[in-house]
């Protein structure tokens, strides 16, 4: 039997500190508790205890790409992030299209155990966008597939988009869309806006985002399906998601942190550090996608964690890949974003970091409760002490990092999978 | 001043300092049978030319040559380049090679400012011959010194700049120097060859041509790229041709002394009517030979004159 005891701990920031008792996985007492005997105790101090964070959107790269991140690499930045599941994204080479990738993962996800590790399927074969994959297959294999996306691509082809949902429903699974028609964004290297035409960059204009997720909202209401909006970018398209939601569409939607904090104002720089898809937007992007993740208007936080090799990076703006790194800065950027600007409590956090999208990935386990009989899932928060990011110290393989250097708010002092400490203090627990 | 990599933000004292020194190195070997100068000697000066370029790469070549630098042209279809190194160590092998100033033509937006971060250590100065559809400053300073000469000032003029401004470096370039050095710039241009955001740039923007050319001092005509033609940014040439082609009808609607200028090479008949490409009017081949005084005049801002380096 492995017993922690957390003492001193705040649930949701709320109240005057607990002890909270963990015994093989499960929360068993909250109060004013005596050390039992072997307990390994964490001195929380009066720090935040939150539900352990699912991100819907990591990109882990393996396999095909694990000079840059495997899942083992992954998963520890996932732990140290505060993160107790992470859905892997199915663009890997070779696509995670069929049962055999999708178990691959969800095994290498069970060796490495840091985190949950659900895969991702990819809607179409080969995310080329022509043929649905087998979603069935995945759906119903080890992995258990619960989410579906062809994310880095768009499924542009409306009829397919219309079958993949339809068929969806009869799984009980989501469909997550990369919310861009191609056409409107053929070279397209940045925001469509004022920087972009002082800059010279080709421009990836906000109503390629926004005319898809209203097309598949639309779409979905038919379907009466479930669609999932990937890294929400635009003012226009919050306003289409509480449009659809008004009329009861089944749609959810996630924020990147850097969405929530960075803008295009960056660009200016050429370094493609900052080069991400969707892009980094304006200002008034920001400020709205941070209303709208108050608002409920958007659903969650996910990273879109995306690690990648100093020469793919390091590079002219143009050819270098987009992404950037997300899972060790989530938590920091929300805070700094949503907390500490008063647009968040910290059950407000718990909600767009934990309970929502666990709900929106269909994960029962996970986004619970703080509560005597829920599953020991939990991360532990100072809310008050800072630090400054080192992408090089990152677990990750990569340092793609746009925070390199920056004094961050919200440090994760501790994350418990299934009641086992799986990061603590900045560091992976053996 | 340690690298030339755009006009935006660039101080309207430098440039001016460099037209200066473009139109005095144009008297001093006006008439010359030897038009060499020793300034750069001993310096090493390369061309790194990531696109094809005749006017541009020549222009810099002849300007080194003439103030005595070592020119070195490297092409990426002729180098290490084809065989998938990447800018960044190329970069480096350039400088550890002993390059004093690279001059680099990237289809890249921001390569030369990339460059320009590789090579800080090395100590080499960049010039951004043209990057993507950002910059091409020594294009926008040898326009504004044929300008200068055919007009005296720029205080008060009204500038105009045809055609494709969302695919142009040279506009960019252009707009931002022009408007620094007090002239007046007006885009003129279908609204699929304009940029969105054009609104933040220091112009104001008109579609009727004709409405503009009486108030012109001067009338700046942008290349029209062939893709462009099919690319459905607007109907067929022939369209874009009557509604936006400079003709000898146009020209009469401008004033006596308006300038034309064109950064070549030129689509005769469609961008440009021949007769108006050849008439006193038309500055273009000023332009080509300004072009290397200019780029002179930059090197030795750069490279050799007292307290350049900051």
């Amino acid at each position: 039997m492995t017993t922690v005891l957390i003492k001193g701990a705040r649930p949701y920031g709320e109240g005057d500190p607990v002890d909270v008792l963990v015994e093989d996985g499960v929360i068993t007492d909250i109060g004013s508790l005596d050390v039992p005997d072997d307990a390994e105790v964490i001195e929380a101090g009066g720090q935040v205890l939150l539900p352990g964070f699912v991100d819907l959107h990591t990109h882990l790269r393996e396999p095909g790409r694990e000079d840059t991140e495997t899942i083992a690499t992954g998963s520890a930045a996932a732990a140290l992030g505060g993160y107790t599941a992470v859905f892997a994204m199915a663009n890997t080479d070779p696509v995670a299209d069929n049962a055999v990738i999708v178990d691959h993962v969800w095994r290498r996800g069970q060796e490495a155990g840091l985190v949950d590790v659900h895969p991702v399927g990819a809607v179409t074969v080969g995310l080329k966008g022509e043929k649905l994959a087998e979603l069935g297959t995945m759906a119903k294999s080890e992995a258990r597939v619960k989410v579906f996306s062809d994310d880095g691509l768009c499924v542009a082809d409306p009829l397919l988009m219309r079958r993949a949902l339809e068929y969806s429903t009869a799984l009980g699974v989501v469909i997550a869309q990369h919310a861009e028609e191609p056409r409107l964004t053929v070279g397209a290297q940045a925001h469509e806006g004022e920087q972009a035409a002082r800059l010279g960059y080709t421009g990836w204009p906000a109503s390629a985002e926004e005319s898809i997720v209203a097309r598949d909202c639309l779409l979905a209401e038919h379907a009466n399906a479930r669609l999932h909006v990937c890294h929400v970018s635009t003012s226009g398209t919050a306003d289409i998601l509480k449009w659809a939601k008004d009329r009861g569409t089944k749609v959810s939607a996630e924020v990147t942190p850097h969405h929530l904090l960075l803008t295009d104002e960056r660009l200016a720089t050429y370094d493609p550090v900052n080069k991400v898809n969707p892009p980094l937007r304006t200002e008034s992007d920001a400020e709205k996608l941070r209303a709208a993740l108050a608002e409920g208007v958007i659903d969650c936080v996910a990273t879109d964690h995306a690690p990648h090799a100093v020469q793919d990076k390091d590079c002219e703006w143009s050819s270098a890949r987009p992404g950037m790194l997300g899972l060790q800065t989530a938590l920091s950027i929300v805070v700094e974003t949503m907390v500490r600007t008063g647009l968040l409590d910290w059950r407000g956090v718990a909600r767009v970091m934990s309970e929502r999208p666990a709900e929106i990935g269909n994960l029962t386990d996970h986004g619970r409760p703080i509560e005597v009989g829920e599953p020991a899932n939990l991360t532990l928060v100072d809310p008050d002490a800072e630090w400054t990011v080192r992408g090089a110290e990152f677990a990750s393989i990569a340092a793609n990092t746009p925070y390199e250097g920056m004094r961050l708010p919200g440090v994760v002092t501790a994350t418990l999978l299934r009641g086992r400490i799986t990061a603590r203090e900045g560091k992976i627990a053996q | 001043m340690k690298h030339l990599l755009a006009t935006d933000g660039l101080d309207p004292a430098f440039a001016t300092a460099v037209l200066d020194t473009a139109e005095e190195l144009k008297h001093t070997l006006l008439g010359r049978e030897v038009r060499k100068l020793p300034t750069l000697r001993g310096r090493t000066v390369i061309t790194l030319f990531y696109e094809n370029s005749t006017r541009t790469r020549v222009s810099f070549e002849i300007a080194g040559k003439w103030m005595s630098a070592d020119v070195i042209n490297v092409s990426a279809s002729s180098s290490s380049v084809n065989k998938g190194e990447s800018l960044r160590d190329t970069a480096l092998t350039l400088a550890a090679a002993g390059a004093d100033c690279v001059i680099i033509r990237h289809p890249a937006s921001g390569a030369a400012q990339r460059l320009s971060g590789w090579l800080a250590e090395a100590g080499t100065a960049v010039v951004n011959a043209g990057d993507g559809t950002h910059e091409h400053p020594t294009q926008a300073l040898l326009d504004a010194a044929t300008l200068r000469e055919r007009l005296g000032s720029f205080e008060g003029r009204r500038i105009g700049i045809v055609g494709d401004v969302l695919h142009s470096r040279v506009a960019r370039s252009n707009i931002h120097l022009l408007s620094a050095l007090g002239a007046e710039v007006v885009l003129v241009a279908p609204p699929t060859l304009l940029p969105a955001g054009v609104e933040s740039l220091p112009v104001t923007v008109s579609h009727e041509l004709d409405a503009e050319l009486p108030a012109l001092d001067a009338v700046m005509m942008l290349r029209v790229q062939a893709e462009r033609m099919h690319g459905g940014f607007f109907p067929s040439a022939r369209e874009y041709s009557i509604a936006y082609g400079l003709n000898e009808r146009r020209m009469k609607l401008l004033p006596e002394h308006a300038v034309v200028l064109h950064p070549g090479p030129m689509l005769r008949g469609m961008e440009i009517a021949s007769a108006v490409a050849d008439s006193p009017a038309s500055a273009i081949t000023e332009q080509v030979r300004n072009g290397v005084h200019v780029r002179m005049a930059v090197l030795y801002h750069l490279l050799a004159s007292e307290g350049a380096a900051a």
